[in-house]
This record gives C-alpha cells, sequence and structure tokens, in this order.
C-alpha cells in the first residue's frame, strides 16, 4: 500500500531521528572505552608517562593533582568528557603536539588510501560478483570464487611484503614506502596529494604520488574486495531463486532487464552492508598497510605511540577513529532504510 | 487369513539418511575436499610434529644462519625450507606452529560463535530493551577497527597468546551477533514462523528450532571464514609483536622476525605467509563447501 507523499516523509524523518538518536549510547561507549584504555593499562600513569627516568614522590603528587588523578573516577570521567566535546585530546608526549590537531594532519591520508582501495574493491568486485552470479558454474564464476577466496584468505602484511618484494625490488616499477617523492611540496588544499598535485597543476608529483598509493591500495583493497565479489555474487543468487524473478523471466522481460531492475537493486541491501561493515576492515587494514609501506597515516601513528606508550595518543586516536567509524555505521544505516522501505517502516 | 494379501510390494526406494545427502552434496564440490584434506593435512602435521619434525623448532645452530631451502644453491635436505637469522630450520617452526593456529582458530571461534548465537537470538526475537542493550554494545565494539580494538585489549592485558586470542574472540564477536540477529528478524516476519506461533509453539521453541535452523546458512559462512579470520588476526598481532612472543614458533610472529631479511633472503618471508595463506584458504574452501551442502536454498 502507498503512503500519501507527506506521510513518506513524516515516517522517513521518524527514521532518521530515531537512528540519529541511538548514536549518543555509542559515543559514551567509545568515550568509556578511551578512558579506562589509559586507567585500565597496569602501573601507574603518572610513572607510566614519566618512562623510565622515574619520578620523585613529591612531583609525583604533584602530577596527579595537576591532570585530576586524585579526583573519583565519574568526576574524572565527567571531566574528560568535557573536554573532548571542546576538542581537547590532550597533547602527545613524545612530539607535545595537540592530539587532535596530529590526527587532522595524517588522516587526510588515510582517507586517500581507504579511499582508493575501496574504490578498486567496488569497481572490480560488483561486477564480478554480478557475472559470476548470472553465469554461475561457468569457468569466470569458478575464477572469481577462487580468486576472490585467496584474497579472503590474505595475510595483507604479507601479501604487502610479496608485493614489495615483486614491484619494487625485482621490477623497480613502484617506490617502497612514503606518499610522494621528497623533492615534491603540495600545497595541502584537500590533503589529498593525487588532487592537490593536480590542482597544483604538477603532473610529475601527480605520478609519483600515483605510483606511491599503488601497491598499498592494493594491499588494503584486497579483503574488502573479494567480500564484496563473494557478498554481491550470493545476494544475487539469492535474489535470482526468487519467485518474482521467475515471474519476470516469464513475462519475456529481458535477461539484462531483469538482473539490472528486478535483481540488482534487491540483491544490494545486504551488500550495502557489507561495504559499511568494510570501514572497520579498511581501517584496520591500513594500520597493518601503513606500518609495511610507511605511509604516513593514523594507522601507522597508533601503532608508533603504542611502541612509545605515547597513551595520550593512544586514547585520543581511539576515540576519533571510533567516531569516523560510528559516524559511517549511521550513514549505512540510513543508506539501509532508504533502499529497503521495509526497514523504514519498522517501528 | 493368510498373511500374504496384506503384504503390498515394496517399490518405492527409501530417502538417503541426512548424513549421506550431505555427504553427496559436499563431495561433489571440489575445492570443499581439497579444504578438507588440506585442514587434515594440517592437523596430521600439528598432531604430529614432534615425529615428523627434522630439527628441534627451537634448536639455533651457528653453522647454518640464513641457508636457502634445497633446491637453491647452498641449500641441503637436511634443511629442506632453509633456516632463518640464527639457525633455526624453518620447517620444522612452521610444523609446530600449525600446532598453535588451529587451537588459536578454533577456541576463538567457539567462545564467540556461541556467546554470539545467543545474544544475537535474544536481540532480534525479543527486540526493546534487550535488543537496544545488545545491539549498542555490539556497535561500540563494532565501531572500533577490529585490530586497533585487539590491539588496545592486549595493551589492557599484555601481550601474549592467550590474551591475543581473547581480543580477538571479543573483537569478532558483533559479526555473529549482528547476523543472527539479521536473520532472525528477516525470518521472523516470515509465514512459518507465524504460522508455528499461531499454532501455539513456545519461544525457546520458535528461536531454536523454527528460526535459527533458518538463519544456519550465513552463520555457517561466518563461522568458516572466522576461523581464518582468527588465524590471520592472532598472526597480526603476532606480527606487530603483541600476539605470541618469540621464540614460538607462532608463523605471524615469525613473519616479524624475517621482516628485516625481506631483501636478502625471500624463504624466510615466503614460507610463513603461505603457511598462513593455504591453511586460511582451506578453511574458506571447507566453509563454502558446507554451506553448498548444508543450504538447501543452493541444493540443485
Amino acid at each position: 500500500m502507498r503512503c500519501p507523499a507527506h506521510k513518506t516523509g513524516a515516517t522517513m524523518l521518524r527514521f532518521i531521528l530515531t537512528r540519529v538518536s541511538l548514536v549518543i549510547p555509542t559515543f559514551i561507549g567509545i568515550t568509556l572505552l578511551a578512558f579506562f584504555l589509559v586507567r585500565l593499562v597496569p602501573g601507574d600513569p603518572i610513572e607510566t608517562m614519566a618512562g623510565e627516568r622515574g619520578i620523585d614522590p613529591a612531583r609525583h603528587a604533584q602530577l596527579l593533582k595537576e591532570y585530576g588523578l586524585d579526583q573519583p573516577l565519574f568526576v574524572q570521567y565527567g571531566r574528560y568528557i568535557e573536554r573532548v566535546v571542546q576538542g581537547d585530546l590532550g597533547k602527545s608526549i613524545v612530539t607535545r603536539e595537540n592530539v587532535l590537531a596530529e590526527f587532522g594532519q595524517l588522516f587526510p591520508a588515510t582517507i586517500e588510501l581507504a579511499l582508493c582501495a575501496i574504490l578498486i574493491a567496488l569497481i572490480i568486485g560488483l561486477p564480478a560478483g554480478i557475472i559470476a552470479a548470472v553465469k554461475r558454474n561457468s569457468i569466470f564464476d569458478h575464477g572469481v570464487m577462487g580468486i576472490s577466496l585467496t584474497g579472503y584468505s590474505m595475510p595483507i602484511f604479507w601479501w604487502g611484503l610479496l608485493l614489495i618484494l615483486l614491484f619494487s625490488v625485482q621490477l623497480g616499477i613502484t617506490p617502497v614506502s612514503g606518499r610522494i617523492a621528497v623533492q615534491y611540496f603540495i600545497e595541502p588544499v584537500t590533503g589529498f596529494l593525487t588532487i592537490d598535485s593536480l590542482l597544483a597543476g604538477d603532473i610529475d608529483a601527480f605520478w609519483s604520488a600515483l605510483s606511491h598509493l599503488v601497491l598499498p591500495a592494493i594491499v588494503l583493497g584486497t579483503v574488502p574486495l573479494a567480500v564484496i565479489a563473494r557478498m554481491t555474487r550470493s545476494a544475487m543468487l539469492e535474489v535470482l531463486g526468487e519467485d518474482y524473478i521467475r515471474t519476470a523471466r516469464a513475462k519475456g522481460m529481458a535477461p539484462l532487464r531483469v538482473v539490472a531492475l528486478h535483481a540488482l537493486r534487491n540483491a544490494l541491501i545486504p551488500v550495502v552492508t557489507v561495504i559499511g561493515l568494510q570501514v572497520g576492515t579498511l581501517f584496520t587494514g591500513a594500520i597493518l598497510t601503513e606500518t609495511i609501506f610507511s605511509w604516513p597515516g593514523v594507522g601507522k601513528w597508533l601503532i608508533e605511540a603504542i611502541s612509545r606508550r605515547d597513551y595520550p595518543v593512544l586514547q585520543g586516536g581511539t576515540l576519533l577513529l571510533g567516531m569516523v567509524v560510528m559516524s559511517v555505521n549511521l550513514l549505512v544505516d540510513l543508506l539501509y532504510g532508504v533502499i529497503n522501505p521495509r526497514i523504514r517502516h519498522a517501528r | 487369513m493368510s498373511t500374504e494379501t496384506l503384504q503390498a510390494p515394496v517399490t518405492s526406494v527409501a530417502p538417503p539418511h541426512p548424513a549421506r545427502e550431505f555427504w553427496n552434496y559436499f563431495s561433489a564440490n571440489r575445492g570443499a575436499v581439497a579444504g578438507l584434506v588440506v585442514i587434515g593435512l594440517v592437523l596430521f602435521c600439528a598432531l604430529f610434529a614432534p615425529l615428523i619434525a627434522p630439527h628441534d623448532p627451537n634448536l639455533t645452530n651457528n653453522a647454518v644462519f640464513l641457508k636457502p631451502p634445497f633446491w637453491q644453491e647452498g641449500g641441503s635436505l637436511s634443511y629442506p625450507l632453509g633456516t632463518d637469522a640464527i639457525g633455526r630450520d624453518i620447517l620444522s617452526r612452521l610444523l609446530y606452529g600449525a600446532r598453535l593456529s588451529l587451537v588459536i582458530g578454533i577456541a576463538v571461534v567457539a567462545l564467540a560463535i556461541v556467546v554470539g548465537i545467543v545474544l544475537g537470538l535474544v536481540a532480534g526475537f525479543f527486540k526493546g530493551i534487550a535488543d537496544i542493550a545488545i545491539m549498542r554494545l555490539m556497535d561500540i565494539l563494532m565501531t572500533m577497527p577490529s585490530l586497533l580494538l585487539a590491539i588496545v585489549i592486549v595493551a589492557i592485558l599484555g601481550p601474549g597468546l592467550m590474551n591475543a586470542m581473547l581480543a580477538v574472540a571479543i573483537v569478532v564477536l558483533p559479526h555473529y551477533v549482528r547476523i543472527t540477529r539479521a536473520a532472525v528478524i528477516a525470518e521472523s516476519s516470515k509465514d512459518y514462523v507465524v504460522a508455528a506461533q499461531v499454532s501455539g509453539a513456545q519461544t525457546a521453541r520458535l528461536m531454536f528450532s523454527e528460526i535459527l535452523p533458518n538463519c544456519a546458512a550465513p552463520l555457517i559462512v561466518q563461522a568458516t571464514l572466522g576461523v581464518s579470520t582468527a588465524i590471520l588476526d592472532a598472526a597480526a598481532l603476532g606480527f606487530l609483536g603483541l600476539g605470541a612472543q618469540p621464540p614460538t614458533p607462532e608463523w605471524g610472529t615469525m613473519l616479524a622476525d624475517a621482516r628485516e631479511f625481506v631483501l636478502r633472503a625471500w624463504w624466510v618471508v615466503t614460507f610463513p605467509g603461505l603457511a598462513i595463506l593455504i591453511t586460511v584458504l582451506a578453511f574458506n574452501l571447507l566453509g563454502d563447501g558446507l554451506r553448498d551442502a548444508l543450504d538447501p536454498k543452493l541444493k540443485r
């Protein structure tokens, strides 16, 4: 039954507001996790921050008071939230830089890498999955499934090392690490070096940035690509077995039209969810990929923070990455409601 | 009265036993059988590692640093896959590593799937407060990039294999909860569930014997892929120095040790990664075969 337009609009608004309001407990949960991360680490936080040099008891007590660590936990948490909401995530112990500012500088590099990775995954994965489903049990289908299964099974930290061995060491085609060759300096506009170099009109810098980007993007895109191809195929197969597809075919509708118009739309519902779930996978992969390729993004920054015991960075970075993934999950949920009216109308 | 008149001629053949039917479908899938065979081999290696390994996995030999595999010049059959930077036999370490990887994969998934199914069923079936509470908690876990969350957990608990396994189990939990819940919600609105409800089936019966079997397909896929995820994540933690600690012959830890020799000795990097890939691939192939054989919708 069709709803009048204004009613549909109201349902949609209610749906959006409900979803957005659900973000609040998640936000509290993430802040709790970040807050307790530092406090659950064994040992005294002041001594941890002081490092191996040690600290005298008077200074210790003074710092304890200065950081508010002598207050009850809920007061400390309240102050922490107060600071977080004002954008104060503390300073790195190592660089003395503001954590939020450091994150802001490094995050575009991670986003550029992640976007390229997901783009590669979508451009190859979606069509491969669709064709594999339509031509089920063909050689193409077996090939796609075999390759995507191998991709899914790939330990990407090893895959990265192998690609470096092949393309950088043996063939000398791509650089081993970094974002761009050292002789280029590109004024950041978008923070994406490929786009910024084009905006600056420096084609050589663009090629340098692209050649640095391609291997890490392939490595990072491998698992999402495999997941998207597999999920698209299995969702398509599910939908292609439905009665309405048989009906459409029986009516004499062209096969391509059946696939594109009837099947794909419904098959995309689980696929969108899976792509949403890949955002977490992407950041996880980014931690490993950036470490292997020395890509100056937030993943490498966090791993370095762990080895340096730079807790403010670890705490702030965890919080910020959590926020980003939370926002993307929210978007995916909303998108889910847009393409699947059944979810939207559920109370 | 004679007994002969009551006997009806037997014409129909009895339907095959479910296990037999399952095996018929399963064995038709060559990839799945290959996966099963490889897992069998890995299991064999794991069980009999002390008998088949040519050397002690932790025995260092000053005379044979970075010796190449036997088919390369300078290699010898006494170290078939070569040695690492401190002269340990790579084959022996890989064989012992199989033990760790299998234990990691199975233990992590068993823990995550049991907790995940229960939470997912409760969330999807009862909806309301239980659903909101469980799913918000899962969202929080899910919001963290999995490896970062695992790293945070390991940072709190301290590095080591057990803590890494626990961390990975916590990290993969939301997937099982979400998949179970999504399937439960999709199934609950279907006619057969409504019919069972109308005919008076009780809640537990509805949950476990009507809805759960129909959610099994995605869960089986996730569980078998989950063994591989567990092995991969644990190896990644090992690679970052947060999982199994040296000199444990865990495959990820071996890769971390080998990283600096990537330009000089390809074998120290290649073989541990290959072992991870083959084992994980085998579990994934098996999972696919199980799904095809168990899912009635995909049966020919």
